[in-house]
């Protein structure tokens, strides 16, 4: 007991110090622009594990997630450039806005049974939130976006992305650490009990509709802080954050790390990021790449890269224990 | 645009409409007085029988297949594409759209026929969340396919020569074209009516769509039967592709604008039913005529409106069956 927390205690470190050292190496080595690369793939990682929750533990498929990521992006975006509150004040306000869309949606997406309509359903709502913000030209701008929204100079300043990557990866942790508690919780487990077994869980007394609510809250809440680190990291929005394919990128992510591991939409995030800035510098035809993957995942390996890498740990450790 | 008084739909306007100066909403609502009530009745009408051609596949495949069809708007957007091509290649030829019109539907089923034997075949027996999946991941693979080809710049195909016309009637005139897509609409339900109730092969699909194994252990070949309806459904799409191609401008975007129109149609009419296809698209269609009356810009909050109304009153949508 003692050694696993010991060994425990020198991953910590070892992450907490990899983490440390890992802006000004690439600031040094490399250049500016994979650090925001680097800071990219944090917002997506609180995005993909966020989205996660309603995926992997709910075993619900939103095909409209980009619908909160947006909310809360432009909820700090206008907030910030058109109300000017401070930042810490947008920050927050920003995945409630997130939620109560979350709330809205999600009420009518877990009322009617069946997946069929719960896919449907989400992505014809975020896409009504599309069509409002890209119709709603005296309030957003519509296409042409919000530029230039002005983000305290600690997080965000033209030479480098250091403290951007710092305060993003400071709240970024800690909202994945609040969500691994909900996972983890007697709530994450009467969620995975409706995932495996419906109907049993209703014979326990559990209110299916009532805890499904929840989570797509939650999970739209945690989108929606995203959404707003987006925005302090980009310092502009468009609609396009908004766009379908957005919520087909981060239920790629879910599906490519592994939905059924904690971390492993981590991994989808960052494979996905890094491929996304290697194949958009050769060609145009991104949607091509990820519809292929989209393929490859669901014909060849369904658990993804997590649970192919889960399923060779276990295997690993009983041929130890034999 | 200048209003003309007493005469509604001036040609000029429909001219530029065609050219793409103006949008579908504009022209619509051009003449705001109440003679022009009929109008927009005319033209809810025939966007209900677009919508019907394509909620209609949508709702067979999901009735016999229990699959969604993610990808059908991606079929449409194909259908309306090749009719492009078709027109251009034909140029000289005055019968150019009717060629578009029987080949490009064909060529549409063919590409459906292929994804279901090569893809969704494989994985009827898995779980529906994967069948979901695969449909999604075809809107990004068929969509960037036509980016390939044709690429991101707006294309207008030119209108038959012998539907250029006008009809005039209670004081107003219309595009003789409108009355060409309610008659294929018209025609289309006729169809599945008589292919449904009538033949051995829609007694057959019906009955795949209750008992699949039973079917199966009666000696029919039911993956052929799937394969035979998910072209017949794909047809549909590439059909309304070349239907709506003269009147709008062809843009990359066409897919999920009216894939998400089509999904409030099933869920207001009921997934799985046709004849509630049927009526969603009459009732969204005219809902959406008038409703850009009032609210121009946001006239598709309404059918969201209404498709929210149903799920709190009627889950099942107006003719689904009610879940058991």
């Amino acid at each position: 007991m003692e050694k696993t927390n010991r060994t425990k205690l020198l991953i910590g470190l070892a992450v907490a110090l990899f983490s440390l050292a890992l802006p000004f190496v690439l600031e040094q080595c490399f250049s500016q622009y994979y650090v925001y690369l680097t800071v990219k793939i944090i917002i997506w990682s609180l995005f993909a594990v966020s989205f996660n929750l309603v995926l992997g533990y709910g075993g619900m498929m939103s095909f409209g997630h980009a619908a909160f990521y947006g909310t809360g992006a432009y909820t700090c975006a206008l907030l910030l450039a058109r109300a000017s509150w401070p930042m810490p004040a947008a920050l927050i306000a920003a995945p409630f806005a997130a939620a109560i869309v979350g709330l809205v949606i999600g009420y009518f997406s877990v009322r009617i049974k069946g997946i069929f309509y719960f896919a449907v359903l989400t992505l014809s709502c975020s896409q009504l939130v599309y069509i409002v913000v890209f119709k709603w030209r005296s309030l957003t701008l519509g296409d042409d976006g919000i530029q230039g929204i002005p983000v305290p100079s600690f997080i965000s300043t033209l030479e480098t992305y250091v403290y951007c990557y710092f305060f993003i990866l400071i709240v970024s942790s800690l909202c994945i650490y609040i969500l691994f508690k909900i996972v983890r919780s007697p709530f994450g487990l009467i969620l995975r009990t409706i995932r495996d077994n419906p109907e049993r869980a209703t014979f326990i007394g559990v209110r299916i509709s009532n805890y499904k609510l929840i989570a797509f809250a939650i999970s739209a809440f945690f989108s929606g802080v995203a959404g707003a680190l987006f925005v302090l990291l980009e310092t502009s929005v468009s609609p396009d954050i908004l766009k379908w394919s957005v919520s087909g990128e981060v239920l790629l992510m879910g599906l490519l790390g592994g939905m059924h591991v904690f971390l492993g939409p981590i991994i989808g995030a960052a494979i996905m990021v890094l491929l996304n800035s290697f194949v958009t510098s050769y060609t145009e035809y991104w949607g091509l790449f990820i519809g292929m993957t989209f393929v490859c995942i669901v014909l060849f390996f369904p658990e993804g890269v997590g649970g192919v890498v889960r399923a060779k740990w276990l295997a690993c450790n009983q041929r130890k224990t034999f | 645009m200048k209003r003309r008084g007493g005469r509604s739909l001036p040609r000029s306007t429909y001219t530029n409409r065609l050219q793409g100066n103006v949008t579908w909403a504009e022209y619509c609502t051009m003449e705001l007085d109440f003679s022009n009530l009929f109008a927009q009745f005319i033209s809810g009408l025939c966007r209900a029988m677009v919508l019907f051609l394509m909620a209609s596949g949508l709702t067979i495949v999901f009735g016999v297949m229990r699959v969604v069809n993610f990808a059908h708007g991606s079929f449409y957007m194909l259908g309306a594409y090749l009719a492009y091509s078709l027109t251009q290649f034909y140029a000289s030829s005055p019968s150019r759209f009717w060629v578009a019109l029987i080949v490009a539907p064909t060529l549409v089923s063919l590409v459906g026929g292929l994804v279901e034997y090569v893809l969704l075949r494989r994985i009827y027996d898995k779980d529906h969340l994967l069948q979901i999946l695969l449909t999604y991941a075809l809107i990004f693979v068929l969509g960037d396919f036509i980016k390939m080809f044709w690429g991101v710049d707006l294309r207008i195909v030119s209108m038959p020569a012998a539907l250029e016309g006008f009809i005039t009637f209670f004081g107003n005139s219309f595009p003789l074209y409108y009355f060409f897509i309610i008659a294929i609409g018209v025609l289309v339900a006729l169809s599945l009516l008589f292919i449904l109730k009538i033949t051995r092969f829609g007694k057959l699909m019906r009955a795949s769509a209750e008992h699949r194994e039973m079917v199966e252990m009666l000696g029919y070949n039911v993956r052929g039967i799937f394969t035979v309806v998910f072209m017949m459904a794909a047809w549909l799409g590439g059909l309304a592709g070349v239907v709506i191609a003269p009147t709008v401008r062809l843009s990359l975007g066409m897919d999920m604008e009216i894939i998400i129109e089509c999904f409030l149609v099933v869920i207001i009419g009921g997934l799985g039913s046709i004849w509630g296809a049927l009526l969603a698209a009459l009732i969204t269609g005219e809902l959406y005529a008038f409703g850009i009356l009032v609210l121009e810009k946001y006239a598709m909050t309404f059918i969201y409106g209404l498709a929210a109304v149903i799920i709190i009153l009627r889950p099942a949508g107006l003719l689904g069956k009610q879940a058991h």
